[in-house]
């Protein structure tokens, strides 16, 4: 326990130099001399995350070192990238500073991310309500296409502001439907692997245990129709085939997925004129060039201008990249640290995933199996997604890039995320022999909260 | 479950490794196209934030210059300014937004830049300190009277002229016209800039061009300094008798060769200096037809024929036939035919028999120098070896001596100077006025310069003389001012 809680301690040390570092970079490069909020920047940010990490010692000693360090590594370099964009912009009329709000998401972050390992000390306290969570999933979901409290931006139906709240709810919308998938699917997977149909060369279940399937290709078709979001719809449907398939180990509902998936598409392309143009503008971006294709192009610009080492903090001008802060941040990271930059930023991630899916393979329950791997396939769908947009390896689809981009929600859900993955990898590794091992009246006591 | 988790763990590896391609991708393989995208205004930006070192002439005249944009929302810094306008357009080239950079602009790009390795030392110094330094100062080889005199002399004829001196190979002066104002392509304004190269591009006169390097003409009878080389080295010597028919009767063809008006050349026969002195085509014919046209070519090939130009900025390549049945022979041995040079090449080959047959490569960079006045780089004329011996090129001067005292090229005499030269009367095509030559050279003093002039269309059919008359005077005044200033 003390030496997983080391490790942690010492590559959060680790982040927090790297993040203060550039932090500094950033200030003389841009005006040549150590920003002022230096010190405030490191402190905050070694107070926040040294605070996480200590109730991680109280409350998950045994949760996984690696998760917490990585997502402080990200969003202290996000952070980062968010004011050397503000520096750019600042000459800009009208433009409002987004570097400010960015740190007070991330204090808001870090705080739902102790709340939840202070809370949620047993992931299988979520099983039990998993109809709540699938009402939250749903209503949230539901919530941007309200009027009054619905805003499209960009295109995308996506927003709800209350007062002087704004957010996009899908984020938190998708962790609970994560949960209550993880949830049904455990106690449901015998059945919806019971095959009694078939049709053609697939056996398929009984009509009702298939419901799942056709209701999660249905929440994927309103986030589409309703709020044109094709990244998010995306992300929903991905994740809700991997569960399906894990769960019962049945490639055909993979096959029927993927099916489901392309025939949506398709009719998303066919009935969508925006959906056309971004299939265009991946294509061929340098014939929209003056059009909807310049975000694109002037991203790849970005990359290709970055090369192997990149400009360096602050010798780029990634702020020519409409959306650099958001959708976009990942091409302004290519153009200011260069190809090593960005491969590091994708290993970090990697690493992230790669432990997420430890998690779930070392998880004891059935539960706790499927949230994490619910959890990390979103958040590894959501970095493909983004990533694969702006280098054009797929249709572009603006979402956050987890942890780096600017944006409350996505930054609260992930943090979220990471803290439920830290509470089942903490339930399923086993306690070092200075700790007693579970006795059987803990599992009978686990059994009983079931 | 844990099967079924361990493939989805390999789709998101797979998933993950097209990630790290990606980037990889762009930020590698397709790097140097996007990079160098004219979209891609970062490079431009970066770039034009870079005071350019300026171009100066041998004086230290400024003719290209970086000045700060006055307009406070444009976001390049620096733009190029010629102050001369069209007047060095031929050598500077033009350092424009939308249509990049050309001749000397780009070809010393990263010296103007201060990015050339010799300025490396400098970009240290920069780094450490915290300043940055303009780019080098280029010097050119120019001679300010001389460019002006051949600007004005050459006055509104389409054509070209290019001085060199002899001993170094340095360009003294080089124009062309119609020419450009190279202003017109540097502004900060796509949209004029793109209305400006319309204009320039479409042109049927061709302003862009660069008449005294890149243009090609036939040579007419200034060529014959090439054929009289060719039989001196073969041993015809200066006192021997040549045949100088009316009409040359061309073997193997019903086609003549005669003399310019039909004239005659003295009686029948002369001395080879006699025959290039009145320019008698007969004789020249009948030479070229005796030397064939294998030792024709080596001949002019020492000069430089058929071999890409030396010169360090782009030029076309002279050429002549190395194999062509006698008539072809006869004609080019007086330029015609299917010999073409640039004037360039042609001052080369004066500048050639004036330094003693020693060819020098034309170069027109002579230094780069820092914005503190230190030396980064010398560049000196190549030498390109003897290219006829010392005795021929002896004869030559002393024949074309002749020439400018009492033949042809009367006009190009400067009193108390001895100039040599040949005049040519090149026809190009049936109809047209023929294009008049000069080519010739002199020294004084310290200075020495050989010029080669070409008005197009300025002769006139009649008399050979008459190309002389428009293009000697031309070169004339050129030689004038370049030693008029070393006095």
């Amino acid at each position: 326990m003390e030496s997983r809680r080391n490790v942690e301690l010492s590559l959060l040390l680790l982040a927090l130099i790297l993040s203060v570092g550039a932090y500094v970079i950033v200030g003389l490069a841009a005006d040549n001399e150590v920003p002022a909020g230096s010190l405030g920047y490191g402190a905050t940010l070694a107070g926040l995350f040294l605070g996480a990490h200590l109730v991680l010692r109280w409350r998950a000693p045994q949760a996984d070192p690696i998760l917490l360090p990585g997502a402080a590594l990200l969003n202290g370099l996000g952070l980062v990238m968010v004011r050397r964009l503000d520096y750019a912009e600042a000459t800009r009329e009208g433009y409002r500073a987004e570097a400010p709000a960015q740190a007070l998401w991330t204090v808001l972050g870090v705080a739902v991310f102790v709340a939840v390992i202070v809370l949620v000390r047993d992931h299988r306290v979520l099983d039990r309500y998993r109809y709540t969570w699938l009402l939250v999933g749903l209503t949230l979901l539901v919530l941007p296409v309200l009027p009054l409290l619905g805003r499209e931006i960009n295109g995308a139906r996506l927003w709800v502001r209350i007062g002087p709240f704004s957010g996009q709810p899908a984020e938190a919308a998708k962790i609970a439907l994560v949960v209550f998938l993880a949830a049904y699917l455990a106690e449901r997977k015998e059945l919806l692997a019971t095959a009694t149909y078939r049709a053609g060369p697939f056996l398929l279940p009984e009509i009702k245990y298939f419901m799942p399937l056709l209701l999660a290709w249905a929440v994927s078709l309103f986030v589409l129709f309703f709020e044109k979001d094709l990244g998010s719809s995306l992300l929903f449907f991905g994740v809700f085939v991997a569960l399906l398939y894990v769960a019962t180990g049945r490639f055909s509902y993979v096959a029927a997925g993927l099916g489901l998936f392309l025939s949506g598409a398709v009719l998303a392309y066919n009935l969508f004129a925006h959906v056309q143009v971004r299939v265009a503008t991946w294509l061929d971006p340098w014939r929209f060039y003056a059009s909807r294709g310049f975000q694109l192009a002037q991203g790849l610009f970005a990359l290709a201008t970055g090369g192997i080492l990149g400009q360096g903090w602050n010798q780029g001008r990634p702020d020519f990249i409409p959306f650099a802060s958001t959708d976009f941040i990942f091409a302004a990271f290519g153009e200011e640290l260069g190809l090593l930059g960005v491969t590091a930023m994708l290993l970090v991630y990697m690493l992230m995933v790669f432990r997420g899916l430890r998690i779930a393979l070392a998880a004891a329950d059935d539960f706790g199996k499927l949230l994490a791997l619910g959890l990390v396939t979103s958040f590894a769908l959501q970095v493909f997604v983004i990533v694969g947009g702006v280098t054009r390896l797929i249709p572009l689809t603006g979402i956050t890039l987890p942890f780096v981009s600017f944006g409350g929600s996505s930054l609260l859900a992930n943090y979220a995320l990471i803290a439920l993955l830290c509470v089942v990898s903490n339930e399923s590794t086993p306690a070092p022999a200075a700790r007693p091992a579970p006795t059987p009246a803990d599992a009978g006591e686990a059994t009983v909260v079931r | 479950m844990n099967g079924q988790v361990r493939k989805v763990a390999a789709v998101i590896l797979v998933a993950f490794l097209l990630l790290l391609a990606a980037p990889f991708y762009w930020q590698v393989v397709a790097a140097d196209r996007l990079a160098n995208d004219s979209r891609n205004t970062r490079v431009l930006i970066k770039e034009y934030a870079i005071e350019r070192g300026p171009i100066v002439l041998a004086d230290r005249t400024p003719v290209a210059e970086s000045v700060r944009s006055r307009d406070r929302n444009d976001p390049l810094e620096y733009v190029r300014r010629y102050p001369d306008g069209p007047r060095y357009g031929m050598i500077t080239g033009f350092y424009s937004l939308v249509y990049g950079r050309t001749l000397v602009e780009q070809q010393f790009n990263s010296f103007l830049l201060g990015r050339a390795p010799e300025q490396f030392a400098q970009n240290v110094t920069d780094l450490l300190t915290g300043r940055s330094s303009p780019g080098g100062t280029l010097v050119l080889t120019l001679d300010r009277a001389a460019q002006a005199a051949a600007q004005e002399a050459l006055g509104d004829h389409k054509g070209a002229v290019v001085a060199l001196d002899p001993r170094t190979g340095a360009v003294l002066a080089m124009t062309t016209f119609p020419r450009y104002d190279p202003n017109d392509l540097s502004s900060h304004d796509p949209e004029r800039i793109r209305r400006n190269w319309d204009r320039l591009v479409k042109d049927p006169n061709g302003p862009l061009l660069n008449r005294a390097a890149g243009g090609l003409y036939p040579p007419g009878s200034s060529f014959k300094v090439v054929t009289a080389a060719a039989a001196l080295e073969d041993g015809v010597s200066l006192d021997q008798e040549l045949p100088s028919p009316p009409v040359f009767d061309v073997p193997q063809t019903s086609a003549d060769i005669r003399n310019f008006g039909g004239s005659t050349c003295g009686d029948g026969s002369l001395t080879l200096p006699e025959a290039l002195e009145i320019s008698c085509n007969t004789t020249f014919a009948a030479l070229g037809v005796e030397l064939g046209d294998q030792k024709l070519a080596a001949e002019a090939e020492k000069f430089g024929f058929n071999e890409p130009s030396p010169y360090e900025l782009p030029a076309a390549t002279s050429s002549i036939p190395t194999q062509q049945d006698v008539p072809a022979t006869a004609q080019s041995a007086i330029g015609q035919r299917d010999v073409r040079v640039s004037p360039l090449q042609m001052a080369s080959v004066a500048a050639t028999i004036a330094n003693d047959g020693r060819r020098m490569a034309p170069f027109v960079v002579s230094q780069v120098v820092s914005d503190k006045g230190g030396v980064v780089r010398r560049f000196e004329g190549e030498d390109l070896g003897q290219a006829i011996p010392s005795r021929v090129a002896g004869e030559l001067t002393s024949m074309m001596r002749l020439v400018v005292d009492q033949g042809t090229g009367t006009s190009a005499q400067i009193p108390g100077l001895e100039v040599a030269g040949k005049t040519g009367t090149a026809q190009h095509a049936e109809g047209r006025a023929p294009h008049a030559w000069f080519i010739g050279f002199t020294e004084q003093g310290e200075r020495a310069i050989a010029v080669a002039v070409v008005v197009e269309e300025g002769g006139d059919a009649g008399s050979e003389a008459t190309g002389g008359r428009v293009a000697a005077p031309v070169a004339k005044q050129v030689m004038q001012a370049y030693l008029d200033g070393g006095r």
